[in-house]
């Protein structure tokens, strides 16, 4: 199945409005052939509004849409020859699985015997053979959205999108669909556009992730790039968690200082002056063991913690910060906590990283 | 007994009355007609045989059965292009047509049926138009034939097919038509393909409802007929009250109600009845 390489799909300046209503506000994106991009934002955030204007099924308002380059901004839905998979999967009812895969099958025409084997092979693919003449209310939800997935790829578009196809699962099913969906991608070797809001799912699944929030595509790049260099708070705050520190910075030998109170916090990368925000995962804290020392130290005491299977999640009172999460392993807690225990918690000079505050407005290019 | 069927045993006391009405005002009177088309003029089943010998008699059922399947296929149609404008507009528009749908079924039978005996007869506005655009240049014959019984029992149909076939097409999920049209299928392949096979219940149900309906239609049939065609409910009334062979009128209505419990029986091997008259689901 993977002769055929992806649809290489690109977005330019797109802008979907009802009314005064802005539901994507001005939406460029390269989605490179064979990659699987995953649009990821909180509900109402415009991900499905995006896909549904690369579907065709939504007209962008401004815009255009390419596909390797052609315009497709007008081309009804019917003739863009995409695999979609529904938010709900959007099954027939009426007809059993095997009828199901094969209805992209036979709009396009195809002969009885060629369709029976691709059918076949696609439910082979999905791991569903044994279930061809059920109807979808006889299967569970996982088979359902196999059987959707098996549908949106007998055909072999170069192009397959999925609306939060993961979502109405629980959450062991969801995990182990993700591991299937990545497998597939990999082994039909076709563009993927994936919609989400479970930023797990987003990070585990994508090569490229792009966050949008109130329709502004905020930032576009690999999940390690926007883990590891959020561009702004919002970024920050909905890909895993974050403490952010504000203050006034100034430039110094590694790169600049931020000053807040009595506080100093070194940060590397780009000198800075002025009002900035800093970004600092809860992972990337230590309580520091007695005589240790890092890049930076702040006292304080434990204001509150839980144990969470993986580790402690301790909420620190600092005079000079305020409150700081930290997310420790087990194995890296030197003392045992308690509330209103004193600790000290140091970080690396490179472990947090300046963000943007999120005006509602995209910041250009990213940092990615 | 248990409390839970002490409670039982009383609600259906509660019923009794209602029982007991049905069975006077309902199940008796029929019973009273099987016995009368087999008991007068003399017992035994000399009426039922005019049903193979008598050529009136085949004649007025052959009229009943093709008046009901025409009345039923078109009432059907129209009701099906209604339904599906109405199921794919927008709630606010969806209130205004379904309100347009009903409205006729708060007018009078008999009033709807001098309406269209104006409107068709010779000298009635839809002649007169024809004649005054010149279109046509002798009058056409559109009343007190079939074609004017078939045009005034559709016009009372039509709501009747509607609504089954409405309730159906709104169990549809959008989603799944936009799902076909995104696997490839143009709109009508869409429509041949998903969505009039997931009305077809509806549609079902709509055919049974009108065709039974059309079976013992009277006013209209009587009235837009003008005496010269007989289905059977006037042909009934024609035997009982003028010629007074109350054996021969209660046979036809026996028969009528053999047909209507048949096709309700054949039908419920095919389809779930109670889905379709939307009990329960
Ligand atoms: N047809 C429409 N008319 C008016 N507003 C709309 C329409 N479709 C979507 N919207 C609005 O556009 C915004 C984005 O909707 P969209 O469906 O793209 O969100 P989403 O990110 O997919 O959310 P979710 O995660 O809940 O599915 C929402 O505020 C929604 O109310
Ligand atoms: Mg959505």
């Amino acid at each position: 199945m993977s002769a055929v390489a992806g649809h290489a799909l690109s977005l330019q300046r797109v802008s979907k409005r009802y009314g005064d209503f802005v539901a994507v506000q001005d939406a460029s994106l390269e989605v490179a052939s064979g990659q699987f991009l995953t649009l990821l934002g909180p509900s109402g955030s415009g991900k499905t509004t995006i896909l549904m204007m690369i579907a065709g099924f939504v007209e962008p308002t401004e815009g255009r849409v390419l596909l390797d380059g052609r315009d497709i901004t007008a081309l009804p839905p019917e003739r863009r020859d995409f695999g979609m998979v529904f938010q709900g999967y959007a099954l027939f009812p009426h007809m059993t699985v095997a009828e199901n895969v094969a209805f992209p099958l036979r709009v396009r025409k195809l002969g009885r015997a060629e369709r029976d084997a691709k059918v076949r092979a696609a439910l082979d693919l999905v791991q569903l053979d044994r279930f061809a003449e059920r109807k979808p209310s006889q299967l569970s939800g996982g088979q359902q959205q196999r059987v959707a997935l098996a549908r949106a790829l007998v055909f072999d578009p170069a192009l397959l999108l999925l609306d939060e196809p993961l979502s109405a699962l629980d959450k062991k099913l969801r995990a182990e669909l993700q591991e299937e969906l990545k497998a597939l991608h990999r082994r039909v070797g076709r563009t993927f556009i994936n919609v989400t809001h479970d930023q797990e799912e987003a990070l585990s699944l994508s090569d490229e992730i792009a966050i949008l929030n109130h329709g502004h595509l905020i930032q576009v790049g690999a999940p390690e790039t926007l883990y590891e260099r959020p561009a702004t708070r919002f970024v920050a705050d909905f890909l895993g968690k974050s403490n952010f520190i504000e203050g006034e910075a100034e430039a110094d030998a590694g790169g600049f200082v931020l000053r807040r109170g009595a506080a100093r916090v070194v940060a590397s990368g780009a000198p800075r002056a002025g009002r900035t925000l800093l970004s600092l995962r809860p992972e990337k804290i230590a309580l520091l063991p007695e005589g240790a020392t890092e890049d930076n130290v702040v006292e304080g005491r434990i204001a509150s913690w839980s144990y969470v299977g993986t580790g402690y999640a301790l909420t620190v009172m600092t005079p000079d910060l305020g409150n700081i999460r930290v997310h420790l392993p087990a194995w890296r807690i030197p003392v045992s906590p308690a509330e209103g225990l004193p600790v000290r918690l140091g970080w690396a000079r490179d472990a947090a990283v300046a963000v943007a505050e999120d005006p509602g407005s995209p910041v250009p290019g990213g940092v990615a | 007994m248990t409390p839970k069927g002490r409670h039982a045993a009383g609600w259906w006391a509660l019923i009794i009355p209602a029982l007991l009405l049905m069975t006077a005002f309902y199940i008796a009177p029929i019973l009273q007609v099987l016995a009368i088309s087999v008991t007068e003029p003399q017992p035994g089943l000399g009426n039922y045989e005019r049903l193979f010998t008598s050529e009136s008699v085949q004649r007025v059922i052959g009229t009943t059965l093709r008046i009901g399947v025409i009345t039923t296929a078109i009432a059907l149609l129209l009701g099906y292009v209604l339904a599906y404008r109405i199921a794919m507009s927008g709630p606010k528009a969806q209130r205004w047509w379904l309100l347009a749908v009903l409205v006729p079924l708060w007018i009078s039978v008999l009033v709807r049926a001098f309406a269209w005996v104006t409107l068709l007869r010779r000298q009635g506005l839809v002649n007169q138009g024809l004649l005054a655009t010149g279109v046509i240049d002798q009058p056409l014959a559109l009343v007190w034939n079939e074609l004017g019984i078939v045009i005034g029992m559709v016009h009372y149909m039509v709501p009747y097919a509607v609504l089954p076939m409405l309730s159906s097409m709104r169990e549809i999920d959008p989603r799944v038509l936009t799902a076909a049209r995104g696997l490839g299928a143009g709109r009508i392949r869409t429509f041949l393909r998903v969505f009039l096979p997931l009305s077809l219940p509806g549609l079902i149900a709509a055919g049974v409802l009108v065709f039974i309906f059309s079976l013992g239609f009277y006013i209209t049939p009587a009235l837009l007929g003008g005496g010269k065609t007989l289905m059977v409910a006037e042909w009934i009334k024609l035997q009982i009250l003028d010629l007074i062979r109350w054996g021969l009128g209660a046979m036809m209505a026996t028969v009528l109600v053999v047909a209507i419990l048949a096709t309700l029986a054949v039908l419920s091997r095919l389809v779930n009845l109670r889905r379709l008259f939307g009990a329960g689901s």
